[in-house]
C-alpha cells in the first residue's frame, strides 16, 4: 500500500517538476515531459490499479481475511 | 414472491453481456441507419431529433424496467453489480458534460496547463481504490454521511456531512441540467427553458423509480453511447490525416506540426508572441505552485465526492469494489487521454486555417454557426454577419486583413462540439457529438441528483426525523424529495446563472476540505474521535468556503486584510491603490458603481494567499482538516472500545457487513 501511494504520488508530482527537461526528449513523436502529463502517468495510474486489486486480494487469501 | 424476484435478478445479471453487447449492436445500426437516411436526404434537424429522442426514451425505458420497491435496490442497487459494470457506470456519474464538451476545449486553450485537469481527474482514483472505497464497502453504508454518523457518533456528524454533501453536489447538478439545456437548444433548436426541463424529465424518467438500481443500468447505456461518440470523429480525423486510426499515438505528430505552425505564424505577423501559448510549454497560465496545487485538490476531491462513492457500495463484494474502481479508472481513462489528441487535431486545422493567410471577409462557414450563438468571437464581436466583423476588424490599429490568433476568441465548449463540422464530416456525427454530450450531462445530473435526494430522504427523514418510518413510506419520502430537488435545480439551471456555473469547480476543493480528512482518518486512525472530527469539518469546510467566497465576492476586503500574505507585484498594488481612490473620489452612483467594478475586477486577480488561485483553496482547508482532526482527537478521550473495533473490522474483508439495516430484506412484492 505505502509503495502504491509512492507511486501515485511520483507519477502524479514528481515527475511533472521535470517536464521542461524531459521536453527535450522526444517519445514516440511527443517531447517525453508532455507525454507523461498527457498519456504516460495516466496508463500507470490504470495499470497500478489493476495490479493493487488483484495483489490485495493475494493478501486477503493468505491472510485468511478473503470474504469467501 | 421475494424469492421469485431474486431469481429473476439473477438472470438479469448473468445475462448482462449478452444485453449490452446487443445495446451497443443496436446503437451502430441506429447510427448507420440515420448515416444512410442522411444520404437520401433526410434533413438535418429530423437527424437531430432521431438521436435525442431516440437515446432518451432508450434510457427511460430502462428505467422504467429497473423499477424497485425494495429500500436495499433503492439505495444501494441490491449490492449486485459486478465490477466492470459498475466501473463503466461510475465513468458515465463522473464525466460530466463539462469533461465531454469542455475538456478539449480547455487543452485547447491552455496547452499543456491544462493537462492538470486530465492529471487530477484520474489520479484521484488511485486515493479512491487505496484508501477509502473498499472500507467503506465493508461497512455496508447506504450513504456516505451514514459512515460519518456510524464512526462519529450520531447525528452531529451526520448532518455536517449531509450540509458538504449538498453543498458541493447541488451546483453542480445544475450545471449538467443546464449542459443538457444548451446542447438539446443547440442542436434542435427549442427554447433552451423548454429544453432545461424536457432534460428534466429524461432524468426523472431514468432515476425516479428504481433509484440506484435504475440509475446503474441507464448510466452503462449512457456510457456506451457518450465513449462512442467521443472516440469516433477523432478516430476518423486520425484515419484522414494520418492514415492510422489511433488519435492517441499520431498526435504526437499533430504537436509537432503545431509547434511549427507556431513559429510560422508569428514570422508572418499573424500571431502575436504574447499572447500566442505554446502548445507544450508548461507554466504559462498557472505557474508551478498553482498546477500542481490543482492537480492535488483535484485528486482529493475526486475522492471525496459522494456520488462518486455511492456508487462503491452497489457490488457484491469488497474485492469487486476495489476491482471496480480499476474499471471505473479505466473507462475514464478512454475519454481523457483522447481529449488532449482531440484538442492538438482542432488546434491543427485553426492554426493551418490562420497561417494560410484567411482573409476577414472569407472566414469559413462553422465559425457563423458558432458565432451566431455567441460563442465564436473576431476582433471582439460575435461571428454573425460579415460586415460588422469587417468593421471591427478596420478599426483597429495596422489589421492586415487577415485573420489573426488574437483577433480569434473561440469559447472552449465550441471545439468538441463543431469538430465534425470544421473537417468537414456528414452531420450524422455532429448528431452522435450531441447524443453524446447529453448522455454525459445527464448520467451525471443522474448520480449527483441520487446523492443530494438520498441524503435528504435517508440521512435526514429516516435517521433522525422519522426513525420507525416503514419501508415502504421511506421509499415514497425518497421519492417526493428526488422529485423536489430536480425541480429545484432545472429551476436555478433556467436562470442561466453564471455563477453557479463558475462555482462547479469550487465542488472538488469543498468536498475535499469538508469530507476527506474525516473520511480517511476514520478509516486509518482507530484514535480519530467525534469531537476531533466535527471540529476538523467545521474548520476545513469553513477556511475553504471562506478563501472562495472571500476571493471572489469580497476581493477588495480580502486583499486589503491578508496583503501581508499575497504576492501582488507593486505595480499590481499600486493599480489598486489607484483604483481605490478613483473609487473613494466618485461622484454620482453610476460613476461610483463603474470605478468599483473595475476595483473588484483588479483586486479578485490579486486578492490570496500565497498567490494560490480559488479553484485550489482546498489547499488551505484540508491541511487544516487534518491537523484539526489530529490535534483535538488527542486532546480529548479515545473512542470507545466498540468503535476501535469496528475500525478494525472496516480494514478486514472477511465477515459480515458492519451496519445492518432493518430493511436489509426488503418489502417483497411490487
Amino acid at each position: 500500500m505505502i509503495v502504491m501511494m509512492l507511486l501515485w504520488a511520483f507519477f502524479s508530482f514528481g515527475i511533472h517538476f521535470f517536464v521542461k527537461e524531459l521536453n527535450t526528449i522526444v517519445f514516440m513523436g511527443f517531447p517525453l515531459g508532455f507525454y507523461m502529463a498527457a498519456q504516460g502517468s495516466l496508463i500507470v495510474f490504470v495499470v497500478m490499479l489493476f495490479i493493487f486489486a488483484s495483489l490485495q486480494d493475494g493478501i486477503d487469501r493468505s491472510e485468511g481475511f478473503a470474504e469467501d | 414472491m421475494a424469492e421469485a424476484q431474486k431469481a429473476g435478478g439473477g438472470d438479469f445479471i448473468s445475462n448482462l453481456g449478452r444485453i449490452y453487447t446487443l445495446y451497443t449492436g443496436g446503437f451502430f445500426g441506429f447510427v448507420a441507419l440515420l448515416a444512410v437516411a442522411e444520404q437520401m436526404g433526410v434533413p438535418n434537424k429530423i437527424i437531430g431529433y432521431g438521436f435525442v429522442f431516440l437515446t432518451i426514451a432508450v434510457y427511460a425505458i430502462i428505467g422504467i424496467l429497473s423499477r424497485t420497491s425494495d429500500v436495499g435496490e433503492y439505495y444501494v442497487a441490491g449490492r449486485t453489480v459486478p465490477s466492470f459494470y459498475n466501473g463503466m457506470a461510475t465513468g458515465a456519474d463522473w464525466m460530466s458534460g463539462a469533461s465531454f464538451v469542455g475538456m478539449a476545449g480547455t487543452l485547447f486553450l491552455l496547452g499543456y496547463d491544462g493537462l492538470a485537469f486530465v492529471l487530477g481527474w484520474t489520479g484521484g482514483y488511485v486515493l479512491v481504490a487505496v484508501l477509502i472505497a473498499p472500507f467503506l464497502r465493508k461497512f455496508g453504508a447506504y450513504t456516505v454521511p451514514d459512515f460519518f454518523s456510524a464512526r462519529f457518533g450520531g447525528g452531529f456528524a451526520r448532518l455536517l456531512a449531509v450540509i458538504v454533501l449538498i453543498s458541493c453536489s447541488f451546483t453542480y447538478v445544475t450545471a449538467q441540467i443546464y449542459a443538457t439545456g444548451i446542447i438539446a437548444s443547440r442542436f434542435l433548436d427549442m427554447d433552451f427553458t423548454v429544453a432545461v426541463y424536457a432534460g428534466l424529465v429524461g432524468i426523472l424518467l431514468c432515476s425516479m423509480l428504481g433509484g440506484m438500481k435504475a440509475v446503474t443500468w441507464t448510466q452503462v447505456a449512457q456510457y456506451i453511447v457518450l465513449i462512442v461518440a467521443y472516440l469516433l470523429p477523432v478516430i476518423i480525423l486520425s484515419t484522414q490525416k494520418f492514415g492510422i486510426p489511433v488519435p492517441q499515438l499520431t498526435y504526437g505528430q499533430a504537436i509537432a506540426d503545431i509547434t511549427a505552425l507556431e513559429q510560422s505564424m508569428i514570422a508572418k505577423g499573424l500571431a502575436d508572441a504574447k499572447t500566442l501559448k505554446p502548445h507544450i510549454q508548461p507554466f504559462l497560465t498557472y505557474d508551478p505552485l498553482n498546477f500542481f496545487a490543482l492537480i492535488f485538490c483535484l485528486m482529493v476531491g475526486t475522492a471525496s465526492l459522494p456520488h462518486i462513492l455511492m456508487r462503491y457500495f452497489t457490488t457484491p463484494t469488497i474485492r469487486e469494489a476495489r476491482g471496480s474502481v480499476a474499471w471505473s479508472l479505466f473507462f475514464i481513462f478512454l475519454l481523457y487521454f483522447t481529449a488532449p489528441a482531440y484538442a492538438a487535431f482542432s488546434k491543427l486545422e485553426v492554426f493551418t486555417l490562420i497561417n494560410n493567410g484567411t482573409k476577414i471577409a472569407e472566414l469559413p462557414q462553422w465559425m457563423y454557426t458558432y458565432g451566431k450563438i455567441g460563442l465564436v468571437k473576431v476582433c471582439g464581436v460575435d461571428v454573425s454577419a460579415a460586415q460588422a466583423v469587417i468593421d471591427a476588424c478596420n478599426k483597429i490599429a495596422n489589421h492586415p486583413g487577415l485573420l489573426r490568433w488574437q483577433d480569434l476568441n473561440i469559447n472552449t465548449d465550441v471545439i468538441v462540439l463543431s469538430t465534425p463540422e470544421i473537417a468537414g464530416m456528414p452531420y450524422v456525427i455532429a448528431g452522435l457529438v450531441a447524443a453524446g454530450g447529453l448522455a454525459a450531462a445527464l448520467s451525471t445530473a443522474d448520480g449527483l441528483l441520487l446523492a443530494i435526494a438520498n441524503a435528504l430522504s435517508h440521512d435526514i427523514y429516516y435517521k433522525m426525523v422519522s426513525p420507525n418510518a416503514s419501508a415502504k413510506t421511506r421509499l415514497v419520502v425518497a421519492r417526493i424529495l428526488l422529485l423536489i430537488v430536480a425541480v429545484a435545480a432545472a429551476y436555478t439551471a433556467s436562470t442561466k446563472p453564471a455563477d453557479i456555473l463558475s462555482m462547479v469547480a469550487w465542488a472538488f476543493s469543498l468536498a475535499a476540505a469538508g469530507i476527506f480528512p474525516a473520511l480517511a482518518l476514520g478509516v486509518w486512525w482507530k484514535r480519530a474521535n467525534t469531537p476531533g472530527a466535527v471540529m476538523g469539518m467545521i474548520l476545513g469546510f469553513g477556511v475553504c468556503m471562506y478563501y472562495l467566497v472571500g476571493t471572489r465576492y469580497f476581493a477588495v476586503s480580502f486583499h486589503e486584510m491578508w496583503s501581508w500574505l499575497g504576492t501582488a507585484s507593486p505595480a499590481a498594488v499600486e493599480k489598486f491603490n489607484t483604483l481605490k481612490a478613483a473609487w473613494l473620489a466618485a461622484g454620482d452612483e453610476a460613476a461610483k458603481a463603474a470605478a468599483w467594478k473595475a476595483l473588484d475586477t483588479h483586486a479578485q486577480t490579486i486578492a490570496s494567499w500565497w498567490g494560490v488561485r480559488n479553484i485550489s483553496a482546498a489547499l488551505f482547508g484540508l491541511p487544516i482538516g487534518f491537523l484539526t482532526i489530529i490535534v483535538v482527537s488527542l486532546m480529548t478521550a479515545a473512542p470507545s472500545k466498540e468503535v476501535q473495533d469496528m475500525v478494525d473490522a472496516t480494514r478486514q474483508p472477511a465477515g459480515d457487513l458492519i451496519m445492518k439495516d432493518k430493511a436489509t430484506g426488503g418489502v417483497g412484492g411490487h
